[in-house]
């Protein structure tokens, strides 16, 4: 295994020491050590039920870890959480709108809580970057899966979070949004952004990321620099590594 | 400060407008309420001996399961979509969620009770506009609201939330119940004998719900924050 480290320009987006996290009896991150710099994206990849969910619960502040240093921009979530929270932009399986208000008005919702300034400028900004600006008026319980999807990451976007944490952004997209999110995550990085996504797509999950993970058991198995694997090795060096097919 | 206040309020709009939309808390309560309040007056002859002793039981208690009713609502729609997680992810404190929650809660069991206290005056011939009456409610309502917040977003992950949620949360909330049914008892017994109320007896009762509102305010919003951490 290779330990990942910071690439010493500055306080990294993520740094995890020794990070644990059980439920009762049931160990779920198990000494997980990580650094993500800034300007950088990490594709993490792991079965079903090895923790890439609750890390990314735990990174977004809803889970508090049980020992082990966190820091997310240099700010501890345990003691720093509003602030961490101004910082990060969350998309998990759930878009966190609410079914019978308007994609507007969830947004408009969600802009008010994050205190956005220019709020309708940037709203418009997002709905034409995310292409879609006709549905803004209906009903979210009335949209398709992925037309919810892209404005539920519209709201992870809303507050210009530096660090955005996506749980299996790319599912449920069609290839047309998913071409919009890779350049839109491209485009955030490229301004000095970092993003932390989990996946089970090889091909998209290395397109996005210049790094990428391997999580199993709750311990991050693999770290290296996207440039040094292609798809193909990764498969197979996925199945040497996490013991089942990616 | 503008910020915290902002909070509340947008939390308040968002839940006011999803009731407007869904209808899903005071219409099927009003209903409940409703047909609960004209079961005890088919079932009592509301002569003016009984009315103070029946009478102020029989509206506490329809007021105290429709509130559970309307407090397992108001967390169920956050849960929809993972709502509340989407609210935690904020950088809005803890305390702010909770007295945005609470403030849901609290006008959407006072509007249920506004519109049917006035039913209740008809139907067991009391007057119709008790000031002291509507007063209480509010206090009533207000520490009802305070407890049965933190209490359902406690219950809001558990599987059979709608029976644990009125065994956790009564044996905190009965002060409160017994407060408001021993004054609603002495402004009937007033009503009923075209007197004013007893005001001793009803200022004890008051005091009390007034005390319990402060003190449950207080220790609910701090402990809003441990009750939604994983």
């Amino acid at each position: 295994m290779v330990t990942p480290t910071h690439d010493g320009t500055g306080a990294a987006a993520i740094e995890a020491r020794g990070l644990t996290k059980a439920f009762h009896t049931q160990s779920v991150l198990r000494g997980l050590d990580f650094t993500l710099p800034w300007g950088a994206c990490l594709s993490l990849f792991g079965a079903n039920g090895s923790g890439k969910t609750t890390l990314v619960r735990t990174l977004a502040t809803l889970t508090r870890h049980d020992s082990g240093t966190l820091r997310i921009a240099s700010l501890d979530p345990a003691r720093q959480a509003t602030e961490v929270r101004q910082t990060i932009g969350v998309l998990t399986h759930q878009t966190f709108l609410y079914d019978h208000l308007t994609g507007l008005e969830n947004l408009h919702f969600y802009g008010r809580m994050y205190g956005v300034p220019a709020m309708d400028t940037r709203i418009v900004e997002l709905a034409r970057a995310l292409d879609f600006e006709r549905y803004m008026s209906r009903r979210v319980h009335t949209l398709s899966h992925g037309m919810q999807k892209r404005i539920g990451l519209a709201r992870a976007l809303l507050h210009r979070p530096r660090l955005l944490l996506l749980d299996e952004p790319e599912t449920g997209l069609d290839q047309h949004a998913i071409g919009i999110l890779e350049r839109l995550l491209k485009d955030h990085c490229a301004q000095g952004g970092s993003v932390f996504l989990t996946t089970h797509n090889v091909e998209k999950g290395l397109t996005m990321a210049d790094h990428v993970a391997i999580l199993v058991d709750g311990r991050i198995a693999y770290y290296q620099p996207r440039a040094l694997v292609t798809p193909a090795d990764f498969r197979s060096l996925y199945i040497r590594v996490a013991g089942v097919p990616v | 400060m503008k910020a915290y206040l902002s909070a509340i309020f947008t939390i308040l709009w968002k839940d006011f407008l999803l009731e407007v939309r869904t209808k899903e808390v005071v219409t099927p309560i009003l209903v409940f309420v409703f047909l609960v309040i004209i079961t005890f007056n088919f079932a009592f002859e509301p002569t003016p001996a009984l009315l103070a002793v029946v009478s102020a039981g029989t509206l506490w208690v329809s007021f105290t399961f429709a509130g559970v009713l309307g407090l397992n609502r108001t967390f169920a729609m956050e849960k929809e979509k993972g709502g509340l997680d989407g609210l935690l992810l904020t950088p809005v404190s803890r305390d702010a969620l909770y007295f945005g929650k609470l403030l849901s809660a609290f006008f959407f069991m006072l509007a249920i009770e506004f519109v049917m206290l006035p039913v209740f005056g008809i139907l067991f011939n009391l007057p119709l506009f008790l000031p002291s009456l509507w007063l209480l409610t509010v206090l009533t309502t207000l520490g009802f609201a305070a407890v049965g917040t933190v209490f359902s977003a406690m219950a809001v992950n558990m599987r059979a939330r709608e029976v644990l949620l009125p065994v956790l949360f009564f044996p905190i909330v009965l002060p409160v119940i017994i407060a408001a049914v021993e004054s609603t008892s002495a402004i009937f017994a007033g009503a009923g004998a075209g007197r004013a109320e007893d005001w001793s007896e009803f200022a004890r009762w008051l005091q009390l719900t007034a005390a319990f509102d402060a003190v449950f305010l207080v220790v609910s919003a701090a402990l809003f924050q441990f009750v939604v951490q994983e």
